[in-house]
C-alpha cells in the first residue's frame, strides 16, 4: 500500500474509509493470565484423556493375569510414569474446579423466582466430589 | 497522589498512517477524574486532532469503551487515581478486534448487523394491536429477563472475545445477550426465528466459554451465561424436534431462509 502525503486526497468512499484492520497474534493467550487460564482449561482434557488411557491399560493388564498386572505396577513405579500421574494428576485438579465454578453460569436455578446465589449451585459439586473421592479412598486403602 | 499521568494514545490518521503508533500526553491527575476526562483534557488543551467517541460520561450510552491497559473499560467509569500506583502509565487503545477508523474510533457496522441478526425485539405470532390491550408480567417474568435487558452496546464483550478476534463471523457475546433477553421475555413469541440464527456453528456453538465477556461488562449482563444457557435450550430444541418434527422444523427453515 503506497503511503500518500498529506496532500493526498482521501482516496475511501464515505462507508468505506481506510481502517486499520488489527491482526490477532498466534499467541494472543499468553498475554494475559485469563486467557492463559483458558487456555490450560482446555488443555486439561488431555490429562483427564490420559488418566482415561491408563486406566484402561490398567484393566487390560489385570485380565492378562497376574504378571501382566505385576509389571503394570511395576511401571507405574517408574519416574516417567510418577510424573506424568502428577502432571495429569494437578491438571484434572485443575479441570474440576474452574468447571465447577463455571457451572452455576451455565445451569441457574431460580427459586420462588429469584436466581440462588452461585455457592449455593457450585457447593453441591464439590460435596459429590469429595464424598466419592473419600470413598474410592476407603474402597482402596482399608 | 502523583501531579501528573502519563497517557500513552493510540493514534491513527487513515490519510496519513499505515497502522497505529503511540503519543503520550502528560495530564494532571485530580482525585474525581476518569480517563475520558483526560482525553477532554487533551482534546482541549493538548491536542484539538484527538479523536474519540463519547456521549453522557456515565456509563449508560457505551460509547466510550477503549482498551485501558489492555483491558476493555468504559473510560467515563475507569478512575486516574488507580492507575497512579501501577507505573503512573495507562495505555489508551481502540477496542481490540475491531477495525479502526480513526485513533480511538472503531468501526461498528458489523456489530450491528449481527446484533441484527437475532431479531432483538418483540415478535408476536398474533398481530394485537396496542388498543387491544396490555401485556401484563408479573415481577418474577421480568427479573426472568431483566440481566440481560441492562446491556447498552458498549462492545467491551467483543473486545474481550479471544473468538470474536479469530472468527470474525461469530455472533458474538452481546448480540446472543440481547437475543436471550427477548426469549426470555414472556411477551415473545420469536424464539423459534432466533434459534436458525443461534443454534449454529456461527451462533452459540461458535462460544469456547473463555468467560471474559462476563467478566468485563460493565453493566453484570452475564453474556456467557447467556450464552451456556442458549446452548442447553438448543439441545433441547434439537431433542424436542424428534418428538415433534414437522411444525417445529418449518419455523426455523421459514427464518432460516430470510
Amino acid at each position: 500500500m503506497n503511503q500518500p502525503t498529506i496532500k493526498a486526497a482521501p482516496t475511501y468512499t464515505e462507508f468505506h474509509p481506510r481502517w486499520y484492520r488489527p491482526h490477532v497474534s498466534v499467541y494472543w493467550w499468553l498475554g494475559q493470565w485469563q486467557y492463559l487460564k483458558f487456555i490450560l482449561r482446555e488443555l486439561s482434557s488431555v490429562a483427564v484423556a490420559v488418566f482415561v488411557v491408563i486406566t484402561l491399560f490398567q484393566l487390560r493388564a489385570l485380565r492378562n493375569g497376574p504378571e501382566a498386572y505385576a509389571r503394570f505396577q511395576h511401571w507405574l513405579q517408574t519416574p516417567l510414569a510418577i510424573a506424568l500421574n502428577t502432571v495429569s494428576f494437578l491438571f484434572v485438579v485443575f479441570h474440576t474446579i474452574t468447571w465447577f465454578n463455571l457451572a452455576p453460569s451455565a445451569m441457574p436455578i431460580r427459586f420462588r423466582g429469584k436466581r440462588l446465589p452461585d455457592l449455593l449451585l457450585a457447593a453441591p459439586n464439590y460435596i459429590v466430589w469429595a464424598v466419592v473421592s473419600f470413598a474410592v479412598a476407603w474402597l482402596i486403602l482399608r | 497522589m502523583a501531579d501528573n499521568i502519563t497517557l500513552e494514545i493510540a493514534r491513527y490518521s487513515p490519510e496519513q498512517d499505515a497502522k497505529p503508533h503511540f503519543e503520550s500526553f502528560q495530564v494532571p491527575v485530580h482525585k474525581e477524574w476518569v480517563v475520558l476526562d483526560a482525553l477532554n483534557h487533551i482534546k482541549d488543551k493538548l491536542d484539538g486532532s484527538l479523536t474519540y467517541r463519547w456521549s453522557c460520561r456515565m456509563g449508560i450510552c457505551g460509547s466510550c469503551g477503549m482498551m485501558v491497559n489492555g483491558e476493555p473499560k468504559l473510560t467515563c467509569a475507569t478512575f486516574l487515581s488507580s492507575y497512579v500506583r501501577n507505573g503512573n502509565k495507562i495505555r489508551v487503545e481502540p477496542l481490540r478486534y475491531f477495525p479502526v477508523v480513526r485513533d480511538l474510533v472503531t468501526e461498528l457496522t458489523d456489530f450491528l448487523a449481527k446484533l441484527k441478526k437475532v431479531r432483538p425485539w418483540l415478535i408476536r405470532r398474533d398481530d394485537l394491536r396496542p388498543t387491544e390491550g396490555e401485556f401484563l408480567q408479573t415481577p418474577g417474568q421480568l427479573d426472568a429477563y431483566k440481566q440481560f435487558s441492562m446491556c447498552i452496546n458498549c462492545t467491551l464483550c467483543y473486545a474481550a472475545c479471544p473468538v470474536v478476534g479469530l472468527d470474525p463471523i461469530f455472533v458474538g457475546p452481546a448480540a446472543i445477550a440481547l437475543a436471550q433477553r427477548y426469549n426470555k421475555d414472556s411477551r415473545d413469541q420469536g424464539a423459534d426465528e432466533r434459534m436458525a440464527v443461534l443454534a449454529h456453528p456461527e451462533g452459540v456453538w461458535g462460544c469456547t466459554f473463555v468467560g471474559e465477556c462476563t467478566r468485563v461488562c460493565p453493566k453484570h449482563v452475564d453474556p456467557a451465561g447467556a450464552i451456556q444457557q442458549y446452548k442447553l435450550s438448543a439441545v433441547l430444541d434439537w431433542m424436542k424436534a424428534f418428538v415433534k418434527p414437522r411444525g417445529h422444523q418449518a419455523v426455523r427453515r421459514e427464518s432460516a431462509n430470510d
